[in-house]
């Protein structure tokens, strides 16, 4: 073969084998998609969401999973949303360039890819044992703790997308910072850090390990925040790795319901950024 | 006739005292990003103490791991966490690099979108899901086709063969890897991706003008350039492979054994704490569970931090997805 032909052969090869590659990662979560739906669309009825979390072998549904993977996320983004958007702002809006900023943003990096059960076991010696037993709170605060770096770091990201001549306007105007970022720059910004919180819910409603040993689980109803809550992740563990089939089925009915709930925030978020950034572009 | 108002002095004093608590507030909520960080390491220190005080250094040099005679090393989960780690990046590599070479030099336009937020999507599904797609559809299609194959193919070859005895599980370390790789797979073709963006056109364009196939292009200027960048997109991903837990629990099998075969099951730091912590007894049980997840830190922190440092200079925004 001429040199000319075989690097063309070597060409073609190594791109086509980069398409196959694509096709992979596509196919890894079709294949993950499919399963969730060939095996969870089966028990989905109206007693999933209508019932408690069943004993082996009689029927039930997974009502206070629900409550509680929604109560605890729902508190997790309430502590931890606004103290990542508080930092994000000192981040983007006084600190900048400036050693400590510097710092603070590479620790914040450290902790948005730190092992989620790190956080649990953290989480663990802090108010647990503390508090002498598992609580929903725990679960909630471990979350919030992983909300927390996300917002940081979108919440950075989406206010810098504010053009600065808006800043300067309002500057010029005499307004304190403090009038310019709450009264021009988050108005601005708003719904890019309105996707960041979805982001963030998405990311922390998924997470079993840190619940593991903070709000561990509850077979029952239960709204109280000092005491172990049932919750869609660790249900889903327990259920899975069961004998009994009715808890198998429901396993993967929570884990359609979950992923499902995940993908939609995720692609909503996405969608928002990307009509942000072609409006930033014009 | 229009005057420009007095400033009111009151009303000055006011906007100051506005200022210095809305500042304080925001400083005080980076201050805590910090805390946080700090948090874990004492807790962590504290929790572990009592193990590292009795076991000593034997802590981290021994297999055994005995609830009953209350004796515990931290060798196989340190084992099986980097065994595991290290061949889901074998595996994720190429694919990575693949999808990153397609998204940024092969796919027409109307096709880097839609393909390029599916593979994002692969990252924003829960690990538990991996876990029962790993236990229940991956596992036994290993064991059925893959693993039998491996163990009649490759099991009498010398020294490879050490990696592919024993019986066909299922579930086991080659498993747990194999699931891992699909996990960090979105992780660093991301940050491929996004590092491949980067590399100026003109390089590229020099290289069309000399005449270089696209692959020559792509493996003699794109990756030279972005290699720092490419290895930092590798080490987070390696930083998400050390420290994932529920996929991991679901199929590795969790035993406290060193094994030279892949086929066998054994165990990692997150999934030895996923599964024994709340059913641990004793305090050096305990304490000895948080000294592995205090191990799991230090390795997880060293990675991820030297990964950061690498994508530092790069341009943050373009690194989003991350």
């Amino acid at each position: 073969m001429s040199r000319r032909a075989l690097r063309t052969f070597y060409n073609l090869l190594a791109l086509s084998l980069s398409g196959l590659a694509t096709a992979i990662g596509l196919f890894f979560l079709a294949a993950i998609l499919w399963t969730l739906i060939k095996n969870g669309i089966g028990g989905m009825s109206l007693r999933v969401f209508t019932e408690m979390t069943p004993p082996p072998g009689s029927a039930g549904g997974l009502l206070n999973a629900i409550y509680g993977s929604v109560v605890m996320t729902l508190i997790g983004i309430l502590i931890g949303g606004p103290v990542g958007m508080l930092a994000g702002t000192y981040l983007a809006e006084y600190g900048r360039t400036s050693r400590l900023a510097t710092v603070i943003r590479f620790v914040n990096d450290v902790l948005l890819s730190a092992p989620s059960i790190i956080i649990g076991l953290f989480v663990y010696e802090l108010l647990v044992i503390r508090m002498g037993h598992f609580s929903a709170i725990a679960g909630a605060v471990a979350l919030a703790i992983i909300a927390i770096p996300v917002t940081v770091r979108t919440t950075e990201d989406m206010l810098y997308l504010v053009p600065q001549g808006l800043k300067d306007a309002s500057t010029a105007m005499g307004a304190y910072p403090w009038r310019t970022i709450t009264s021009v720059i988050y108005p601005a910004a708003r719904s890019g850090i309105v996707t960041g919180l979805l982001l963030a819910i998405a990311r922390i409603s998924g997470e079993t390990a840190p619940l593991l040993f903070t709000a561990l689980n509850n077979q029952f109803w239960s709204s109280n925040l000092g005491a172990p809550m049932a919750n869609l992740p660790v249900v889903i563990f327990q259920f899975a790795l069961s004998p009994y089939p009715n808890w198998q089925q429901l396993a993967w009915s929570g884990a359609l319901l979950i992923t499902l709930s995940i993908l939609v925030l995720s692609v909503a978020a996405r969608v928002v950024v990307s009509s942000l950034a072609q409006g930033g572009k014009r | 006739m229009n005057s420009v108002p007095a400033i009111n002095p009151a009303q000055a004093a006011g906007q100051r005292l506005r200022e210095r608590i809305f500042r304080g507030s925001t400083l005080a909520a980076a201050l805590l990003v910090l805390l946080l960080l700090g948090g874990v390491a004492v807790s962590l220190a504290v929790g572990s103490w009592p193990a590292f005080a009795h076991f000593k250094f034997a802590f981290l040099t021994r297999e055994i791991w005995n609830p009953v005679t209350d004796e515990y090393g931290a060798l196989a989960p340190v084992f099986g966490t980097l065994v595991t780690s290290f061949l889901a990046l074998l595996l994720a590599i190429p694919v990575s690099l693949g999808i990153a070479i397609f998204l940024t030099e092969l796919a027409p336009a109307w096709l880097k979108r839609p393909v390029g937020t599916a593979i994002e999507l692969l990252a924003a599904v829960p690990s538990i899901i991996f876990g029962i797609w790993g236990l229940f559809v991956l596992a036994p299609i290993l064991q059925r086709h893959v693993q039998p194959w491996l163990i009649d193919v490759l099991g009498p070859v010398p020294f490879i063969g050490k990696l592919f005895q024993g019986p066909p599980f299922g579930i086991g370390v080659l498993t747990a890897s194999f699931v891992l790789a699909i996990m960090v797979i979105p992780f660093i073709s991301a940050v491929m991706r996004d590092v491949f963006e980067t590399v100026p056109d003109v390089l590229k364009e020099s290289g069309y003008g000399l005449g270089a196939t696209t692959w020559e292009v792509i493996w003699q200027v794109v990756v030279p350039y972005s290699r720092t960048g490419m290895i930092g997109g590798i080490m987070l991903g390696l930083g998400r492979a050390l420290g994932e837990t529920m996929a991991v629990t679901f199929v590795i099998g969790n035993a406290h054994r060193i094994n030279s075969s892949l086929l066998a099951p054994g165990t990692t730091i997150s999934a030895s704490i996923a599964n024994e912590f709340t059913e641990a007894v004793g305090d050096m049980y305990t304490s000895s569970l948080i000294a592995l997840g205090a191990l799991l830190f230090l390795i997880t922190f060293t990675v991820i931090a030297a990964a950061r440092l690498m994508l530092m200079r790069l341009d943050r925004r373009a690194l989003s997805s991350v």
